[in-house]
């Protein structure tokens, strides 16, 4: 239907976006690439000399690598899970005549306003802190004995911050696509007969479904990137427990000032990335082109 | 009848609402709560809840002890600014993909929020080379270029997605009308977009705000966000808790009245497409 | 590699560095502990002395700024003229030419004022290469209450036998006191900090004169075993994540009955208004083994430096200088104190008797200072220096990831012969690829 004029002015006015993404792409990426080929360590400084794969195979080889990837992944599905599910139920609930729904969605929708440092520095000390935190008072108020949050169940606690970050997100999108909800079938299933429970699932979730793939995508993209509340909390620790992709290649070349290693890490996170990125769109191509 | 029925209901599903909400918000009210005790007050066994003595020494400390205001403007300026430049590169690009879409729009957008799944970590050194080369070493012209292109590939999502929900015959329309490109985009599709392009706005300048990575290790005094005030008041020597807790709701607290203030307009178009 | 980038490149950032050079604005990047921060309450002294010079603050917590100003010296990025670095970095530093030698600092300057000790590990060839702000040691604190409590007397020089004895009859888990606290989050600067200088009390080291690591020794069995025996059964919950602020927190709310850790935590745990048990603090030497008397003193500084590269030499001097001099010593006096006054690096500090009787923990903290042998810290020979460091430059990342394996450990998710074998296999591993022996 475009005219050939307008397909030329699309392609124009595209091109901003593309040319400067294609290049913030592609200049420290290509930095990246060249660095990850060379023995370059900030604090020795010489001639960086060219060393092949060497960085690629101690990356590869290193005893943190895996536990790190497979930390990622739970990290990435547990927080999903969380949230998603959480999102659903929450949203029903906002979804339903309350009073005082304004000041509920204002309280529901504040954590994602917070920043993750600030969130990560608030539960760690001030909830989390098996001696003067919160938790530790309530349980030993009810007889416990204080769980120890972070050392006990590293990557645990740091899902809860982050699904506390990330929930009130998931509840607003899957809160606007339920109001979206054509009252008027749903009460035409109650005319037939349908419990609250059929109704969910064969009316109310397939509708989600679409909002649902666009909260897992979004989130995917920021949580496969989880840093600054690891940094703040556990530092990785203990040992590897909590030790995410980024968080390797952060301790290799922030922590070791080693940038050949690092940008190594670094390429091989691009490419998982990307490969969860092509999975994720094909999911996501799917769903939104219907 | 059936009148009280859903008065009993309503009650019942507000107090669980509310308990639920309260829960979800209490980190945050906690560390309102913190930040008026005094350090003693602040990790008291048992813990204590309202009956303390306010005190608003920890902001004073806080203020005497970090310029807060250069960080704030600092923030405020990078958060607003790069979220106005992404805006301005990519409504051309949305609406070129939203409208006259290509074989190869699809692989596009799938490659542009893949850039957005570059761990910044492995790229710090090869940025911070760049950065210090061009001179753009904390300034927030630097800062402003990096958030931009971050959340480029986010904000011409958003409006990708925002857009093609306009109806393609209202456009149709207005070229019968003789309206060219720049005509058609001005005064017809802006004003259907503004509610998608307001939401995108808001949820950047958020995600923005927030960004704690690039703004702490680009800067150092000049440019510095509220990102960096809050670095320099995690775990201090000594009793803390009562100090971050001011600290942080100084850093958090323009953003969360903004978000509470604009949530309508947050809410309206942070659909991504999801809502038919 | 990156020279040829620098050249095709660099021509740009000429003319930012042509402007800045006029300006004197000098950026002072700093770490946020308490007497940082108080010098940042006196600056219109300085700025008195000297009307021309503009300090810009940088204040970060320690590992941000570590990790700040190390990419910045390193890339050469000029974004500080003033650099608030550790006694390990100066060293290594110094040798890479990145920082600027600190010679004539004015006539009142009096550079053989500062403790020997600590000069020593400022100084490459003779030349001093940063000024220290506040240096410490480590030393025993405990509560010396419970001690009493417990039916027992502090010996001059405890042992880890007593250590164990005493932590054991401290320890009231009912009432929240925990007999003893150490460090367990992981870091070089944290726990290993305290582990190094453990091993060393117990005649372990990190490696032989070849550069090979010495994790399998039995030195650094007994150092693990007598570590996680005391903080599993006597420490504090969470003990894998408490550093140096966590334990004073927990002993300044008297939770702890002794903490071993920097001689510079004594002036907060024995200040009334933050401390609940000011009044029952007592000071003893860091552990021994039995029958030893190697009590593994750390030594450890906060300096300032300037970097080389610095386009404002002279007034970053010129701040240097007034912030570490015997005058800013007297200023922090008058304003705040003679106990607060940073501590360990001037002999003439230790002279005043006026401080001496302020600080009750004085005396401790320079006995402390003066026992430190950065030079040969263990019993056996070492190809390094430095107490609660190895002074190479591969030994941050080594002694994080060591410090990792043995936070988990004391989390309990691996054993001791596991941890040391992991930690023997990582160092091994780090320390080939860094090309050792060299």
């Amino acid at each position: 239907m475009a005219t050939q004029a307008s397909r030329a002015a699309g392609r124009l006015m595209i091109s901003p976006a593309v040319i400067l993404l294609f290049l913030w792409m592609i200049v420290p990426l290509g930095m990246t690439i060249w660095f990850s080929f060379l023995r370059y360590n900030l604090l020795i400084p010489g001639d960086n000399p060219f060393v092949g794969i060497e960085n690629y195979q101690y990356f590869f080889t290193d005893p943190n690598f895996w536990p790190a990837l497979w930390n990622t992944l739970t990290l990435v599905l547990g927080v999903l899970a969380i949230t998603t599910i959480g999102g659903i139920l929450l949203a029903l609930l906002l979804d339903q005549p309350m009073f005082g729904q304004g000041i509920v969605r204002v309280l529901v929708i504040a954590p994602f306003f917070v920043m993750p440092t600030v969130s990560a520095l608030v539960w760690k000390n001030m909830f989390m802190n098996p001696v003067n935190g919160l938790f530790a008072w309530i349980a030993r108020t009810l007889g416990f004995a204080p769980f120890d949050f972070l050392s006990a169940a590293p990557l645990f606690s740091i899902i809860l911050i982050v699904a506390w970050q990330w929930l009130p997100f998931a509840t607003l999108i899957l809160l606007t696509a339920l109001q979206s909800l054509d009252s008027e079938q749903l009460e035409a299933a109650e005319m037939d007969g349908a419990g609250a429970v059929s109704r969910f699932f064969y009316i109310m979730l397939p509708h989600l479904a679409r909002a649902a793939t666009v909260v897992i995508l979004i989130q995917t993209i920021f949580l496969l990137s989880v840093f600054a509340e690891i940094l703040v909390t556990t530092n990785g620790g203990p040992g590897n427990a909590s030790t995410n992709l980024t968080y390797l290649v952060y301790s290799q070349s922030l922590l070791q000032y080693d940038v050949g290693l690092g940008s190594a890490g670094g390429i091989v996170a691009v490419i998982l990335a990307n490969i969860v990125a092509i999975f994720l769109m094909r999911m996501i191509g799917k769903n939104l082109e219907t | 009848m059936a009148r009280t029925v859903t008065t009993q209901r309503k009650v019942i599903v507000t107090a669980i609402a509310w308990t639920i909400a309260i829960a979800i918000f209490f980190p945050i009210l906690w560390t309102f709560l913190t930040s008026f005790k005094t350090e003693a007050d602040a990790i008291a066994t048992p813990p204590k809840f309202l009956f303390f003595d306010w005190t608003t020494e920890n902001y004073t400390t806080v203020q005497g002890r970090s310029n807060y205001f250069l960080h704030f403007w600092n923030s405020v300026i990078i958060s607003v600014g790069s979220t106005v430049a992404a805006l301005i590169i990519a409504i051309p690009a949305a609406w070129s993909m939203a409208f006259v879409p290509g074989k190869r729009t699809k692989d596009i957008l799938m490659w542009m929020l893949s850039t957005k799944m570059m761990p910044a970590v492995g790229v710090l050194v090869p940025i911070y080379l760049l950065f210090r080369d061009t001179g753009l070493l904390d300034t927030r012209i630097g800062l402003v270029i990096v958030l931009t292109l971050m959340n480029l590939p986010i904000v011409v999502w958003m409006l990708y997605t925002y857009f093609k929900e306009i109806p393609g015959e209202i456009l149709e329309a207005a070229r019968m009308d003789g309206a060219n490109l720049t005509r058609e985009i001005i005064y017809v599709l802006t004003p259907m977009a503004v509610p998608g392009i307001a939401s995108t706005l808001l949820l950047n300048i958020i995600l923005a705000w927030n960004e704690a990575f690039w703004t702490l290790n680009l800067t150092a005094s000049k440019s510095a966000p509220l990102t960096q005030f809050i670095a320099s008041y995690s775990s201090p020597e000594g009793l803390f808790y009562a100090k971050l807790s001011a600290a942080s709701m100084m850093a958090i607290a323009p953003i969360i009245v903004l978000g509470w203030f604009s949530q309508k307009q947050l809410v309206r178009g942070l659909t991504f497409g999801a809502v038919k | 590699m990156s020279s040829k980038l620098r050249g095709l490149l660099g021509a740009c950032s000429l003319v930012a560095l042509g402007a800045a050079a006029h300006a004197e604005t000098i950026t002072v990047a700093t770490v946020n502990n308490g007497d940082m921060i108080r010098m940042q309450g006196l600056m219109a002294d300085f700025n008195e002395k000297h009307p021309d010079i503009q300090v810009e603050w940088v204040t970060l917590e320690e590992n941000v700024l570590r990790q700040r100003v190390t990419t910045d010296i390193a890339t050469n990025g000029g974004q500080y003229d003033v650099l608030t670095i550790g006694n390990y970095e100066v060293p290594i530093w110094a040798a890479q030419n990145w920082l600027l030698p600190l010679e004539d600092m004015g006539a009142d300057y009096k550079p053989e004022d500062f403790l020997a000790p600590v000069a020593a590990g400022l100084t490459v060839d003779g030349k001093l290469y940063a000024a220290p702000f506040y240096a410490e040691s480590s030393m025993l604190m405990y509560r010396t209450d419970l001690l009493e409590k417990a039916g027992l007397t502090m010996p001059e020089n405890p042992d880890w036998d007593f250590i164990t004895e005493a932590a054991e009859k401290m320890t009231d888990k009912g009432a929240e006191i925990y007999g003893i606290c150490l460090r367990g989050k992981a870091g070089w600067g944290e726990n290993m900090a305290f582990l190094t200088s453990m091993a060393n009390s117990e005649g372990a080291r990190w490696f032989d004169t070849d550069w090979k690591p010495q994790f399998d020794s039995p030195e650094w069995k007994t150092t693990l075993d007598t570590y996680l025996n005391l903080m599993t059964n006597y420490g504090p919950p969470g003990a894998s994540s408490n550093g140096f602020n966590e334990n004073l927190a927990l002993f300044q709310t008297g939770k702890c009955g002794m903490w071993i850790d920097a001689t510079v935590a004594a002036s907060f745990v024995s200040n009334p208004n933050e401390s609940t048990v000011a009044e029952h603090v007592g000071y003893a030497p860091s552990p021994v083994r039995a029958g030893g008397d190697n009590h593994g003193n750390w030594l450890w500084s906060w300096n300032l430096a300037i970097p080389a590269s610095s386009q404002k030499q002279d007034a970053a001097k010129a701040f240097v200088a007034w912030a570490t001099s015997q005058e800013y010593t007297a200023l922090v006096a008058e304003h705040e104190g003679i106990a607060n006054v940073p501590p360990g690096t001037r002999t003439s500090l230790y002279e005043n008797q006026e401080y001496l009787t302020a600080a009750p923990f004085a005396a401790q903290t320079l006995a402390a200072i003066e026992a430190a042998d950065t030079q040969s810290p263990s019993d056996q020979e070492v190809p390094y220096t430095g107490g609660q460091f190895v002074s190479i430059p591969e030994f941050q990342a080594i002694g994080t990831a060591v410090g990792q394996v043995f936070s988990a450990a004391l989390a309990g998710t691996s054993d001791a012969d596991q941890a040391l074998a992991a930690a023997q296999a990582l160092t091994t591993r780090e320390m080939s690829r860094a090309g050792y022996p060299k």
